[in-house]
């Protein structure tokens, strides 16, 4: 993966597919602290003891079009190859918590990409999931809940072309502070 | 800076626009690849783009995502279906060969063959 912002949207599409209705994202993203910190909290499915024994070994998967599954190691090893911690913690039909600690100035560090489409595309997989983004860096912060702007699209999916345009501009804004 | 008020002139042109494409009925259903290796080949700058037009030209289309479609060495893969189900195939899709099928596909209703798996596995 070419960027932090595309592995975000590749744990969260496993959120997705564990019928998650609420997910987490949380970023810290600092110089002082020399690290970047992405936590990825869902309450989908869960997995068993067995499965996340498993789950970060490239050639366990759950899907049936192929053998092997890369989303979980490549997170993992890009993030270890930085020096950093990867965690993942999960319980059945309670959800799933993935942390993962990037040394930011490490050379291997890829950069953050575009975490703008990453919410979007997110957002836009489905109008019935909720999500709670946070990000800070040392001067600024921006927080965004789906379930504000639900609140005031009455009955339009949030997922309606119209309204994922604008909260792209919306998020942009908020993330160029 | 935009204020989360404005959504709400957003959300009466959204809801017009629902309604006519309620009327109309949906043209046809796009829906991209985004698994492991949808995302690494570059899907999501070409879901964005789909979303981005259907919106701009008011399109009775829904964009859709997906897992894994089988075929990774070819990703980003697009799918199209029409008002009957039939399904056109596009492989190796970028920002640029997903604004062709916009135009030429989704509004004039022309298969693109030179983007299609048939044609690239020929």
């Amino acid at each position: 993966m070419q960027e932090i912002a595309m592995t975000i949207l590749d744990i969260i599409q496993n959120s997705l597919r564990a019928q998650a209705m609420q997910i987490q994202l949380w970023i810290k993203d600092s110089i002082k602290d020399n690290m970047i910190h992405i936590e990825i909290c869902d309450n989908g499915c869960g997995m068993s003891l067995e499965t996340l024994q498993q789950v970060t070994n490239p050639f366990f998967t759950t899907r049936t079009t192929r053998s092997i599954g890369l989303g979980i190691p490549l997170f993992k090893e890009s993030v270890e190859a930085t020096g950093g911690s990867f965690q993942i913690d999960s319980r059945l039909q309670k959800g799933t918590k993935i942390i993962g600690e990037y040394v930011k100035n490490h050379i291997d560090t890829p950069p953050m990409g575009n975490l703008v489409d990453t919410m979007i595309t997110c957002i836009q997989f489905d109008a019935k999931v909720n999500y709670c983004f946070h990000y800070q860096n040392d001067d600024w912060a921006f927080d965004m809940n789906t379930e504000d702007v639900k609140a005031l699209l009455d009955d339009v999916p949030i997922n309606q072309p119209e309204i994922i345009l604008w909260l792209k501009d919306y998020i942009k804004e908020g993330m160029h502070q | 800076m935009k204020s989360l008020d404005e959504l709400k002139k957003i959300r009466e042109q959204a809801k017009e626009r629902m309604a006519v494409r309620g009327q109309e009925g949906q043209e046809y259903r796009v829906v991209v690849g985004m698994a492991t290796c949808g995302i690494a080949a570059g899907a999501r700058p070409v879901l964005n783009t789909f979303v981005q037009e259907v919106a701009k030209e008011h399109l009775p289309v829904t964009v859709m995502q997906t897992g894994c479609i089988g075929m990774c060495a070819l990703e980003p893969i697009v799918e199209v279906f029409d008002k009957d189900n039939q399904k056109t195939t596009y492989v190796l899709i970028d920002e640029k060969k997903a604004k062709d099928i916009v135009l030429r596909h989704l509004m004039h209703g022309e298969v693109i063959d030179e983007y299609t798996v048939g044609h690239y596995s020929k």
